[in-house]
């Protein structure tokens, strides 16, 4: 028997590698949200904007799945998923709330006025401290908020490719 | 052009490994030695094929032929000429090209200089080796071809990961490969004996060479690696048991495992089944080794590409050449008559044990790599096995192997007496405990693991000196000393200077690994530091551009005792296509150790933030690892090895072609 076991160990090693490979959704840089099933943080936040009103956890519950997305004028993904963005805002009505992460709010409005502003509200989180309580592990990520203020789905990188008609739709239209 | 004459030479190649993989076995079953000696031509035709598509490759980066996909995809015109030579293969096509061409050139050495192997044998282990190459062209040709043309042509390549862009390139990955792909013989050789359903003793002797060979390189390539990582990663550390790290390692510590064990078999014709198993199981980790990391399935610093459709063939390729190899060895093995029987106490006990040690390490090396995927895949969450892990692993397994090293080589085969080996060894242990009591003592005993890594050093470098006196009976005769010494094997220094190879390694882990300094701060021009013995004197930054990237330099003035002892200049490099920024470490080696500096960025007023090292005999890891790869060819060198077996000409006719 005991000259059977290498063999049977590496076909359950390749057995698990196959399973791992194939799955589609995964990506082995992606570090799994935490957050998932829980309720946003709390927190309060300034208004991007001169003169709007600061941004708290009570915004967030709006009856309606809303998305939430942190973003930075200094981040080049940011950038590539901005259409994405802004054609959920416009063509599918969704509320976005953005987040600009470690940004001077000159720059961060900058950005929005060369690209077009998808969003409903921003806030700045300068320190990136709020970041940290979301488990944002870099820009951009982007949450799907139900409408009793509970994360249910994290993107994690840009919506890019199917991304948006795939991923972010589908966990919108699963959390009303 | 050139690219398509590289093209056809692939497929040439393949064709050729597809006969010398399948027809040889015909030849034998018919015992037609024309079909037989299909082998030597077609491994000799194959190497010449992977040479000229390699060449031909080679050419395209340096002419920055950018309608070559591989070309546009990883070179750039304006790099320098060593990155666009080493670019050939700092990337998945081009590397595995050159996995090719290094396993067809030992199929081709096997056919020139397996000349005193039995026909029937030799032919056999070229067609393994062919059905290897077989795969992987398969491989390349289908999922991954660097002679693809884009129409229309890019004007500029998307560049080299500025990682690479180093010397380290040109050296790091063929001496590894050539260490991964000489494995591949070792492999070949035992796949052949469980075809044939024999090992004897003279199969050891065949083999051992090819995989000290492989050792000798994956040595080279292990230490090349881990000093690219310290200096080019700008932390400091030498080893981060990162997968693509575990990977190398793993294979190494089979393939001296393996070293050992063949020794025992061309010895005491014993361990035979377990000595083919671990042939196997060798080159079945360089293949993880090579394909796992880059597959997409674990993350790591050396992965490539997430290609599924390529994952999924090569994974299918590794399971056919493991599962296949493994399945055949559960179908033979039995066949193998247990040989000569030994004594609890004997040279053959010692080395089993280093085999169980080392191979349970190699186990526990791969477990930690893996149990990360295990998890995730149970839906478990995801956590990364780290350093402490395998510090652990090594101290619990490495110390007992040291330990019983030191006994190994005075233990007489089949019956040793260990206290005639324990009163030799006893002034090693004495002075190793009094290292070990001093230091432990003197540091008030803040640092057990410090007393006891050195204690174990002075040990193991102890007891190999007083192999050597015992072997040449330095005390007992004095007289004939230095004859006897001359008159000693070269395969007799090779194990003595390997072993005390890993004796100064064992210093230079543990001495760079407690007495390191390490100052990080914010300096401004003009501002002095102590670190240990040395001050460094910051004296400012400036600009400076290079072929493809542009940098911060960092000058520091290094003073001992007031004297200036040299200046460093560390950069942070912003290198433009692709955009990444890399620390560029300036190491100052002494003999007593490094001084290391690295640059970080601006902290504002005209000030940095710098990170300045002392790192005491760090060279003890270079050192080390250059006395173990010497030893091993001291080892190849010797004249058992050179000139091999007598033969009976009668029984063993050599296929004349």
């Amino acid at each position: 028997m005991q000259r059977f076991l290498p063999l049977i160990m590496v076909l359950a090693m390749f057995l698990l590698f196959y399973v791992m490979m194939t799955d589609e959704n995964r990506n082995p840089n992606e570090i799994q949200s935490v957050k998932i099933g829980k309720p946003v943080p709390d927190f309060t936040l300034p208004g991007l904007e001169a003169g709007e009103a600061a941004l708290s956890t009570a915004d967030l519950k709006t009856g309606e799945p809303i998305l939430v997305n942190f973003f930075a004028s200094w981040c080049v993904p940011c950038r590539a998923e901005h259409d994405s963005l802004m054609a959920l805002s416009e063509k599918h009505g969704i509320r976005i709330i953005g987040i600009a992460y470690k940004d001077t709010p000159d720059r961060a409005l900058g950005f929005l006025d060369e690209l077009g502003n998808p969003f409903a509200r921003t806030a700045a989180d300068q320190s990136g401290r709020i970041a940290i309580d979301w488990g944002v592990t870099g820009v951009p990520e982007t949450f799907v908020v139900s409408g009793d203020g509970t994360i249910t789905y994290r993107h994690w990188g840009p919506i890019v490719g199917d991304g948006m008609q795939a991923q972010v739709l589908p966990a919108l239209e699963a959390a009303k | 052009m050139i690219a398509e004459l590289g093209h056809f030479a692939t497929i040439l190649a393949l064709v050729m490994a597809a006969l010398a993989a399948t027809v040889p076995h015909i030849g034998i079953a018919k015992g037609d030695s024309r079909l037989m000696a299909v082998a030597d031509n077609a491994a000799i035709g194959q190497f010449l094929m992977a040479l000229i598509a390699f060449g031909a490759l080679m050419y395209s980066y340096l002419i920055s032929d950018f309608s070559v996909y591989a070309v546009a995809a990883n070179s750039h015109s304006a790099k320098p000429l060593l990155y666009k030579i080493a670019g050939v293969w700092g990337n998945h096509e081009g590397s595995l090209m050159l996995w090719v061409l290094m396993l067809s050139l030992f199929g081709a050495a096997l056919s020139t200089k397996g000349g005193k192997l039995p026909a029937r044998f030799r032919t056999r282990v070229i067609a393994i080796q062919s059905a290897l190459v077989f795969g992987f062209l398969l491989f390349t040709l289908f999922t991954s071809n660097p002679f693809l043309r884009l129409d229309p042509a890019p004007i500029e390549g998307n560049g080299l990961n500025p990682l690479l862009q180093d010397p380290g390139l040109m050296f790091h990955p063929p001496m590894l490969y050539l260490g991964y792909v000489g494995l591949s013989v070792a492999f070949s050789f035992a796949v052949a004996a469980l075809i044939e359903g024999e090992v004897t003793p003279l199969w050891a002797r065949w083999v051992r060479p090819w995989t000290l060979i492989a050792w000798v390189f994956l040595t080279g390539g292990i230490a090349l690696g881990s000093w690219w990582a310290y200096y080019e990663l700008g932390w400091g550390g030498w080893w981060f048991w990162d997968p693509a790290e575990n990977a190398s390692f793993m294979p190494w510590l089979v393939a001296t495992a393996l070293l050992h064990s063949a020794i025992v078999v061309e010895k005491r014709d014993a361990l035979k089944s377990w000595t083919i198993l671990l042939s196997i199981v060798a080159f079945s980790f360089s293949l993880l080794g090579t394909f796992l990391v880059r597959s997409g399935v674990i993350t790591s610093v050396h992965a490539f590409a997430n290609d599924p459709e390529r994952g999924v063939f090569i994974l299918a390729f590794l399971a056919l050449v493991i599962g296949g190899s493994l399945a055949l060895y559960a179908w033979r093995a039995p066949r193998l008559t247990p040989g000569g029987l030994f004594g609890m106490v004997s040279r053959e006990s010692a080395l089993v044990l280093n085999n169980v040690l080392l191979s349970t390490f190699a186990g526990v090396v791969l477990v930690g790599t893996l149990y990360p995927l295990v998890l995730e895949a149970a839906n478990a969450g995801q956590i990364s096995v780290g350093a402490p892990f395998f510090n652990y692993a090594a101290a619990v397994l490495m110390s007992p192997l040291i330990i019983a090293l030191g006994f190994g080589p005075l233990l007489a085969w089949k019956r040793g007496r260990l206290p005639k080996a324990a009163t030799t060894l006893l002034p090693a242990a004495l002075v190793a405990i009094v290292v070990a009591i001093a230091i432990y003592w003197q540091a008030a005993g803040g640092v057990i693991m410090t007393a006891f890594g050195l204690g174990l050093a002075v040990w193991l470098l102890g007891s190999v000196l007083l192999e050597v006196a015992d072997r040449t009976q330095l005390l007992k005769k004095p007289s004939g000393f230095v004859r006897r010494v001359r008159s000693l094997p070269r395969a007799t220094w090779g194990m003595t200077l390997a072993h005390a190879g890993v004796a100064v390694l064992l210093f230079g882990i543990t001495i760079s690994d407690t007495w390191t300094v390490e100052e990080l701060l914010v300096m401004q021009p003009g501002d002095e530091k102590q670190v240990g013995d040395y001050t460094f004197r910051f004296e400012g930054v400036a600009p400076v551009a290079g072929p493809n990237y542009t940098s911060v330099a960092g000058y520091f003035t290094v003073f001992e005792d007031g004297e200036e002892l040299t200046r460093l200049m560390p950069e942070d490099r912003l290198y433009t296509d692709p955009v990444m920024n890399t620390t560029e470490a300036a190491i100052y080696p002494l003999v007593s150790g490094d001084l290391y500096a690295v640059i970080g960025e601006a902290a504002g007023g005209g000030r940095w933030s710098v990170r300045l090292y002392f790192k005491p005999f760090v060279s003890g890891l270079w050192l080390g690892s250059i006395m173990m790869m010497i030893g091993g060819l001291l080892s190849l060198s010797d004249r058992r090895l050179r000139i091999g077996a007598p033969r009976k000409q009668a029984a063993a006719p050599r296929v004349e072609v």
